[in-house]
């Protein structure tokens, strides 16, 4: 029996309506050319999903809270095998096959995917068997997200599949070993210096470390020699395989955004033309903005993709610094209200729910809003609620009502135990 | 069971540090480096410049001498360019491949979005053709820029003529962008500011493929070109090119002036050129042909910066310094006697009676008189303490009345003559080593002193005034013909009394009637003339006048001067005599004496 504990979070709702009005009305400045409204246009189709969001919503919203806990094992199985199909049947978009088309619709199951998985990682964690300090349950946990992750790398979608990697944090307060954050931010953190520097510098730097470790714990007598031995020669390897990896298994087009953010290639008028824009569009917003509807950069085409991936240059130009802090604090609020629900629910589900789509929400934004001014490498993945683009739109609102629905509602039988 | 509650501070922790940082950016961005926005204006915006027209140039009367004309050039915007037919392009614009190349690959250099010149000033024929064509070469565009019409052969050097700027006008003067015209000579050069108008400015939006997408904020910031204003020169275009009649065959020139305005009616050199020569796609070709003429010299303007002995004409400024400095008055007599004897040596003169008064010494053209005068002068020790004191004085004299320096007004190129100080024959002669005989060719207008025709003409306007002179000018008015703007109103007095004048007049008046200048007479008209034999040896002496009439009432006064024209009274008196009569009665009655003048032409070797 499913009883209502409270109302659902109206403030939740509120931010909700609230990002995607600022998506709409950043659309409309972006395309409007002051000539007669028409639905027939981004603007018009963006009113439309966003009309859409409604029902969806409440339909996610009246479904029972245990639907989600029961079957979350089967809506993740329904979008990995459409990650499948998608290889199939699926629509070649900007060189990635991602894309399942309905006519002039089309949705992305990568989107989705992320929505299976937090559910699928969120059951498994918050049954009474699991216990995430112990490896057997992170290998398995590990598993659940690696399957959608391998299927949209493959899709050759490397941005869809990044935000994936954020679901850590969610694992992380769920008693995940803070090692793996720790090993994680090394990796990257040594993967940084690997582009700076080269390979033999940071090969010898490792080794006279490792060599400062053993004669440290010769000092005190306790003399740990096979686990550093592990740790140095993962290092080693590592720093090899990296190496590999970037100059191999990456493309090209990969390897230069990476170039790119860290200032190793200037080429504002080739492959760093998108973030130049970018960054000229956003940089010109002063503090006040130029005004709806006056942004030069973003209506005259100079920004790429203005209405999807770059929407935020939009905001940044006509709403100036102003417009930007207020963005970036609906999404603290949005996420930072999350979290807060997550830790006041006595639900492991909605809890571990609740962090996983915090950790998407924040992966996303992160990601988007770093891309445009140059703090993240070029990664086409959509601003939450603000992008244009009905699939990501209805991926985003499916996740945010579950939550509000598990959030509001408790499980009477859980509660009995 | 161990819970993890704690945990959430870190990733509040996390996602904290990440927006701290986001927000950081942003206000470095956004509110902390400006150069965004100036890129940002450079993408999106394209100031594109109003030229005005050209003001157009009338003669005094009101007579139109220059005006604009459109030419067209073609521009050429490379990104646009469509399945070109090079071959026909190269056929009407007749050039071949690879200089159609040449230009595209220059084009593409400069921009491939935003336009360029391809070819210059298309001829009519070309012109037309190209435009029922035009449709076929996309990225080509044609451009109508306005150049200069001459509705007058005459005039080249007061005119002067427009070109390109270069580097180094637009170093001086930031309003010039490349392709812009500027004045290089003439009126064209002195009035610039006047004649350019001010360059209007359009701003529009343009998109990431440089296509205009409408006007900056409705045109706020634009601003409309102010044409350039009309002037009224000072020249009468029917005496200039009379007087260019005049001259043809002859090195020289006529400068003539009103002496109550000091404008110059007009400003003949010989040879010269039509002015229309250096226009439109010809203008290089024509430009470097004349200024490779050495024999003729066209471009070099002899009215302003060609220098003479004055010869005989400087016996007025004696005649009116010997005056106003107390050597003589209208009752001193000097003698005669074929010429002034000093030392071992003799200064020749001619037949006439002896002794004679200023008055006769003007009329007969007397070398003795001015010598004996100069000596008188020079060494005065009444007056002065040393010849070199006396000299100076003498020297500040002339100088007042236009000699040695330039008149600063709006002569485009002039210079200053020679008048030398005394420390130029302290250093020739050593101090205080000379004497009035050392120097006394300048009694006569000889030895070292030189003047342009400019200031003779100027001098003769000066004793028409009978003490005054404005500094000759080439404009009439500003703006409309009757406005006084031409801000040369400031009359100069030259610090000679107005009582030594008439002995002066009389004597030239009496020069015209029964004296040197008889040549110079206009029938029914009270001419003043004064005529100067300039030695040049070894070559054949310069001929040179000058003179003003009416006597009563001066309305033009006048210097000419013809290269190895022999005496004064040869050539230049004559020339004097159609001109005076041109511009004075409207027509030339004498047209035998005309035709003779025109035809006349000197062998220069």
């Amino acid at each position: 029996m499913v009883v209502m504990k409270n109302k659902p979070s109206v403030t939740l709702i509120v931010l909700f309506m609230l990002l995607t009005a600022v998506g709409w009305i950043n659309i409309f400045s972006t395309v409007y050319q002051s000539k007669d409204f028409t639905m027939d246009s981004a603007y018009g189709m963006q009113l439309i999903w966003i009309a859409s969001l409604w029902l969806i919503a409440i339909f996610v919203f009246v479904i029972g809270k245990g639907f989600y806990y029961h079957f979350a094992a089967y809506i993740y199985l329904i979008f990995t095998v459409l990650l499948v199909v998608v290889f199939f049947i699926g629509v070649e978009h900007a060189g990635a096959k991602s894309w399942l088309g309905i006519g002039r619709f089309g949705i992305q199951p990568a989107e989705f995917a992320k929505y299976g998985t937090c559910l699928l990682v969120s059951r498994y964690i918050s049954s009474y068997y699991c216990d995430l300090s112990k490896w057997k349950h992170v290998w398995r946990v590990g598993i659940i997200i690696l399957i959608p992750v391998g299927f949209i790398l493959l899709q050759n979608d490397t941005g869809s599949a990044l935000p994936f990697f954020f679901l850590v944090f969610a694992l992380f307060r769920e008693g995940l070993t803070p090692w793996i954050l720790i090993f994680g931010f090394a990796l990257i953190f040594l993967f940084v210096l690997l582009i700076y520097f080269p390979q033999w510098i940071i090969i010898t730097a490792v080794t006279i470390l490792f060599i400062m470790i053993l004669i440290h714990w010769y000092r005190k007598k306790k003399p740990r020699i096979f686990r550093t031995w592990i740790v140095y020669i993962a290092a080693v390897i590592y720093i090899f395989s990296a190496d590999i990896v970037y100059h191999k298994v990456l493309q090209d087009y990969q390897r230069q955004r990476i170039d790119l953010l860290f200032g190793k290639i200037d080429d504002p008028r080739g492959i760093g033309y998108n973030v130049n824009q970018a960054k000229i569009a956003i940089g010109s917003g002063d503090i006040f903005g130029k005004g709806w509807g006056k942004g030069t950069q973003t209506k005259l085409n100079f920004v790429p993709e203005q209405s999807t991936d770059f929407i935020f240059c939009t905001i940044g130009e006509e709403y100036g610094f102003i417009g930007t802090t207020t963005v970036i604090l609906l999404y603290i609020l949005f996420i930072g209200m999350i979290i807060r629900l997550s830790e006041k629910s006595k639900d492991t589900f909605t809890r571990c729910y609740g962090y996983c789509i915090a950790s998407i929400f924040f992966a996303h934004t992160t990601i988007n809003i770093g891309m445009t001014i140059g703090l993240m490498p070029v990664i086409g993945i959509p601003l939450p609620f603000i992008s244009y683009g009905g699939s990501s739109l209805w991926a985003f609102t499916i996740m945010l009502f579950t939550f509000i629905n598990l959030e509001a509602k408790v499980n009477r039988r859980r509660t009995e135990n | 069971m161990k819970t993890y509650d704690k945990r959430k501070w870190w990733i509040w922790t996390v996602f904290g540090l990440v927006a701290l940082i986001y927000l950081v950016r942003l206000f470095s961005l956004q509110v902390l480096e400006p150069q965004w926005t100036d890129k940002a204006a450079a993408n999106a915006l394209r100031y594109i410049a109003e030229i005005p027209p050209r003001g157009l140039i009338f003669d005094r009367n009101g007579i139109k001498l220059v005006d604009n004309e459109i030419s067209y050039d073609l521009m050429v915007v490379p990104r646009n360019i469509r399945s070109l037919d090079t071959s026909e392009l190269c056929n009407i614009l007749g050039i071949d491949t690879a200089e159609f190349n040449n230009r595209l690959q220059k084009a593409k250099r400069y921009s491939t979005y935003a336009p360029s010149l391809f070819a210059k000033r298309l001829s009519p024929q070309t012109y037309s053709f190209l435009t029922e064509r035009l449709y076929r070469f996309s990225g080509f565009y044609i451009y109508p820029r306005t150049v200069r019409k001459y509705y007058t052969d005459a005039a080249a050097h007061s005119l002067g003529y427009i070109a390109e700027v270069n580097h180094t006008d637009m170093e001086k003067d930031d309003y010039y962008t490349a392709g812009d015209y500027t004045g290089r000579s003439g009126i064209e050069k002195s009035y610039e500011t006047v004649l350019r108008g001010e360059k209007g400015q359009r701003i529009i939006l343009v998109d990431n493929l440089g296509r205009e997408q409408g006007r900056y904020f409705d045109g706020l910031y634009d601003k409309s070109a102010v044409p350039g204003k009309n002037l009224w020169a000072s020249i009468d275009k029917n005496l200039q090119e009379y007087g260019e009649q005049l001259m043809q065959g002859k090195r020289g020139s006529i400068v003539a002036i009103e002496p109550a305005t000091g404008e110059i009616l007009c400003l003949v050199t010989s040879p010269s050129y039509a002015p229309s020569l250096l226009v439109g796609s010809e203008r290089s070709r024509n430009y470097m042909s004349l200024h490779h003429d050495s024999v003729n010299k066209p471009l070099l303007n002899r009215a302003l910066i060609a220098m003479y002995p004055p010869g005989s004409t400087f016996k007025l400024v004696n005649a009116l310094i010997f005056q106003q400095a107390g050597i003589v008055n209208e009752h001193t007599l000097y003698g005669c006697q074929m010429g002034f004897a000093y030392g071992n040596r003799k200064l020749g003169c001619h037949n006439h009676p002896s002794p004679l008064n200023v008055t006769a010494s003007v009329q007969h053209s007397c070398n003795a008189w001015y010598c004996r005068g100069l000596v008188a002068m020079l060494e005065n020790r009444k007056h002065y303490k040393s010849t070199r004191e006396a000299y100076a004085d003498w020297h500040k004299r002339v100088l007042k009345l236009g000699f040695g320096q330039k008149f600063n007004s709006d002569l485009p190129y002039e210079i200053a003559g020679i008048i030398p100080a005394a420390d130029y024959y302290d250093k020739a002669y050593g101090v205080n080593r000379w004497r009035a005989t050392s120097i006394i060719s300048i009694a006569i207008g000889q030895g070292e002193i030189c003047a342009t025709p400019v200031q003779l003409a100027n001098l003769a306007a000066i004793i028409a005034n009978r003490g005054y002179y404005y500094s000759p000018h080439l404009i009439h008015s500003i703006t409309h013909k009757d406005s006084l703007n031409n801000g040369f109103t400031l009359r100069k007095y030259v610090d000679i009394d107005e009582v030594y004048f008439p002995q002066v007049i009389e004597g030239m008046e009496r020069a015209v009637i029964a004296g040197t200048a008889r040549r110079a007479s206009v029938p029914g008209i009270r001419v003043a003339a004064k005529t100067g034999t300039a030695e040049n040896p070894p070559r054949k002496d310069h001929s040179l006048l000058v003179c003003f009439a009416p006597v009563d009432n001066p309305r033009i006064a006048i210097s000419i001067i013809v290269e190895n024209g022999g005496f004064g009274a040869t050539w230049a008196a004559p020339i004097a005599s159609l001109i005076m009569e041109r511009y004075l009665n409207d027509s030339v009655v004498r047209k035998d004496l005309e035709l003779q003048i025109m035809n006349g032409k000197i062998t220069y070797w």
